[in-house]
């Protein structure tokens, strides 16, 4: 694969990435689910051109279902569960955004150093992709661990499950990516359905260390 | 069709059958008893595996590896399912739950069972992630059943990490196929483990060494491996105590299942990295925390969460160091500590439901309110702190000496967070058990044979091991290496 249709691909997983550091310092939550779909709207991009380049079919349906679910159902209903709590609007931060994009971009340089060192016998695109997956999973992961609240946890949560899709597809090939979509999709909307039954808005801190003490100190 | 490819369907289709039947019946005591029926056909089904295990295809593997874990796997299922009967009865009387409840969680019972069973009898790595996702989701919707929101906080807490640990494993997987990609071609055979172990000598190592430590991390989450441990206490504290008991005995064990046919691989390529000293460290480094963490737990479900994690640490360790006499040990205590951590666990949801407390300043005196619960207790922490004659005192003793003659500075740490922990579980027993009693006295009205049936297979194991037995685990460990 050379030419356009490597450069196409590059320029969409790159831009994955670059979404994820705009997720990183978004501090409304309306924002963020922007920003979120329009990562979602990136990868069903990068995930169908990938498809079109390896001749591979079925890699449309992911592409599609990603588009139709994260880029549409999840955002909107997650807009409406927002509004139907009350849920406080900004984001909450445990560490300040500077420090968050310092260890963002530590991240990122860690991925592409450990991949692109250890993947050399993959092939060229293949390589540079799950380096940028890589990215896309850490970033996802320091989301999860700066945010406080549990709708934001969600997005970080989302936005890594977008890194690993990107490595699967990556993985020329790969038989299962649909099924695994599928049961990833099925684990998404269970977060989701999760913070809406069970309430679950910023007062109730989730994993953060506060509420470990909480039950710690009223549970032994 | 041989009786092994009918016992394999048996093993999948039944639970799915019942899953989706159970989620139909209104009544919750027809549903009990058809979870127990279905969960003890299952376990003669899989106990078919031994004499006649079925031929690999693309889906379904039986080696002599995982039959222990299926056997293991539905006995508990089976006894769990009993023991559940009793505790539920006990749940509606209380209000704790409703009929409607029930159904669900019966539903979710045995779509527990068979996500676990195809877990361990999967033959494809993205199929074994896909069910150990599925009996993750399951958990933690049986978590936080009773909505306390203790119980919801403990089920959103496990959600969060399992599936950040699911999806390093997920990336984990990948890795595995990139790194096969190149022997094996496109498509399925690169993710099928006979396959998969048969090319690993050619494999790019550094890619494989990559995929481990995802997978390790990941799976190892699930494990409740140290620093990744932050559910396991609350999702085992605040759950039913079937499920306690269910993920104790059982879906630790299934994660622990899939990091070692990971190990397998990387065993088998001479250039990647030794797994061992990785897993040794996480495993010594979960007892001795795990051990310390012991001394001040003030409730019973939690401490005994907390001694799983030990335990699992003790296991890993003990595949960690490898060799066939720690092999065998690290299968032989696994199965030990499945048999007796599940028993106690029976045993400690009964004692909760008699007190109505799990706080282990409230229980007192266990042994005059209620003998046979109280020396119950007595033999599940004696059993489980490795005092001999019971079977986890050989396993733990197999351990420790076989790492004394390998890594001989590695044993003196282990036999420490041993010992750390026998004080800390023998401690709080003894308030526990002994003295006069305190709170309410009504005599239980649950079955106490699941927990006797456990305990007599413990002590048994410890005082006379079946030569068959003994031949199979140390094929077994032979495979492991």
């Amino acid at each position: 694969m050379k030419g356009l249709s490597f450069d196409v691909a590059h320029l969409l997983a790159g831009g994955l990435v670059l979404i994820s550091f705009l997720l990183l310092y978004q501090t409304r939550l309306y924002a963020l689910l922007n920003v979120f779909a329009l990562q979602a709207v990136v990868l069903s991009l990068s995930v169908a051109w990938q498809a079109y380049v390896q001749g591979a079919d079925h890699l449309y349906l992911t592409a599609l279902f990603a588009f139709a679910f994260k880029a549409i159902i999840i955002p909107v209903a997650l807009h409406r569960i927002i509004a139907e709590l009350g849920i406080h609007r900004d984001v909450e931060n445990v560490v300040g955004v500077g420090l968050t994009m310092l260890g963002g971009l530590a991240l990122v340089a860690l991925s592409e150093v450990v991949m692109l060192r250890i993947a050399s016998d993959a092939g060229v695109l293949a390589r540079e992709d799950l380096a940028f997956a890589l990215s896309v999973v850490l970033l996802g992961m320091l989301m999860m661990v700066v945010r406080r609240n549990a709708v934001s946890m969600v997005v970080g949560f989302m936005s890594l499950e977008n890194g690993l899709i990107l490595a699967a597809t990556a993985a020329k090939g790969m038989p299962l990516v649909v099924e695994i979509s599928v049961a990833f999709s099925v684990l998404v909307a269970l977060v989701v359905i999760g913070v809406f039954l069970f309430r679950i808005s910023e007062r109730f801190e989730t994993v953060d260390a506060h509420a470990l003490d909480r039950l710690r100190g009223r549970r032994g | 069709m041989t009786f092994g490819t009918i016992a394999a369907l048996t093993v999948l289709a039944l639970p799915a059958a019942s899953a989706a039947l159970l989620a139909a019946l209104p009544s919750y005591r027809v549903s009990a008893a058809l979870n127990v029926a279905s969960a003890l056909v299952t376990f003669l089904a899989s106990v078919v595996f031994i004499a006649d295990p079925p031929t690999p295809n693309a889906y379904i593997l039986v080696d002599d590896l995982n039959v222990v874990f299926i056997v293991l796997n539905t006995f508990v299922g089976f006894t769990a399912s009993v023991f559940s009967a009793t505790y539920i009865a006990h749940e509606i009387e209380t209000g704790r739950l409703t009929p409607v409840h029930l159904r669900f969680y019966h539903a979710m019972y045995q779509f527990l069972l068979l996500s676990m069973n195809l877990a361990l009898l999967a033959n494809n790595i993205g199929l074994m992630w896909v069910a150990i996702e599925l009996a993750t989701l399951t958990t933690v919707l049986m978590v936080g059943i009773y909505r306390t929101p203790e119980a919801i906080e403990a089920a959103w807490k496990y959600f969060i990490l399992g599936s950040v640990g699911i999806a390093l494993a997920l990336f984990g997987t990948i890795l595995v196929y990139m790194a096969a990609r190149p022997i094996l071609g496109e498509g399925v055979q690169g993710m099928l483990w006979t396959t998969l172990i048969e090319h690993a000598p050619a494999f790019e190592s550094s890619l494989l060494n990559l995929a481990f430590v995802f997978l390790l991390l990941g799976y190892g989450t699930k494990v409740g491996l140290a620093p990744l441990h932050a559910w396991l206490p609350d999702a085992h504290a605040e759950g039913p105590t079937p499920i306690s008991a269910v993920l104790s005995g059982l879906l630790l064990n299934v994660a622990l299942y899939a990091v070692l046919r990971f190990k397998l691989l990387l065993d088998a390529n001479a250039k990647a990295l030794a797994p061992g000293p990785l897993m040794a460290t996480l495993g010594l480094v979960s007892v001795v925390f795990a051990a310390f963490m012991l001394y001040r737990r003030r409730d019973v479900k939690r401490m005994f969460a907390y001694s799983s994690i030990e335990h699992m640490g003790v296991i890993v360790f003990a595949f960690g160091v490898g060799g066939p006499l720690a092999n065998f040990a690290g299968l032989l205590h696994m199965a030990m500590h499945s048999l007796t951590k599940s028993a106690i666990f029976y045993t400690v949801g009964q004692i909760a439901q008699v007190k109505g407390t799990q706080r282990i300043a409230e229980i007192r005196g266990l042994t005059v309110s209620h003998p046979l619960l109280g020396w119950c207790l007595v033999f599940g922490v004696f059993a489980i702190v490795g005092l001999p004659p019971m079977g986890v005192f050989m396993s733990e003793f197999l351990i420790v000496s076989s790492t004394f003659a390998r890594v001989p500075w590695l044993a003196l740490p282990l036999a420490f967070g041993l010992l750390v922990a026998l004080g800390a579980l023998v401690l709080r027993l003894q308030g526990m058990a002994f003295g006069a009693p305190t709170g309410a006295t009504a005599p239980t009205k649950s079955s106490a044979l699941p927990i006797l049936s456990h305990f007599a297979l413990v002590l048994l194991a410890g005082v006379y091991l079946p030569p068959p037995l003994v031949t199979w685990f140390q094929h077994v460990a032979q495979l492991l290496r």
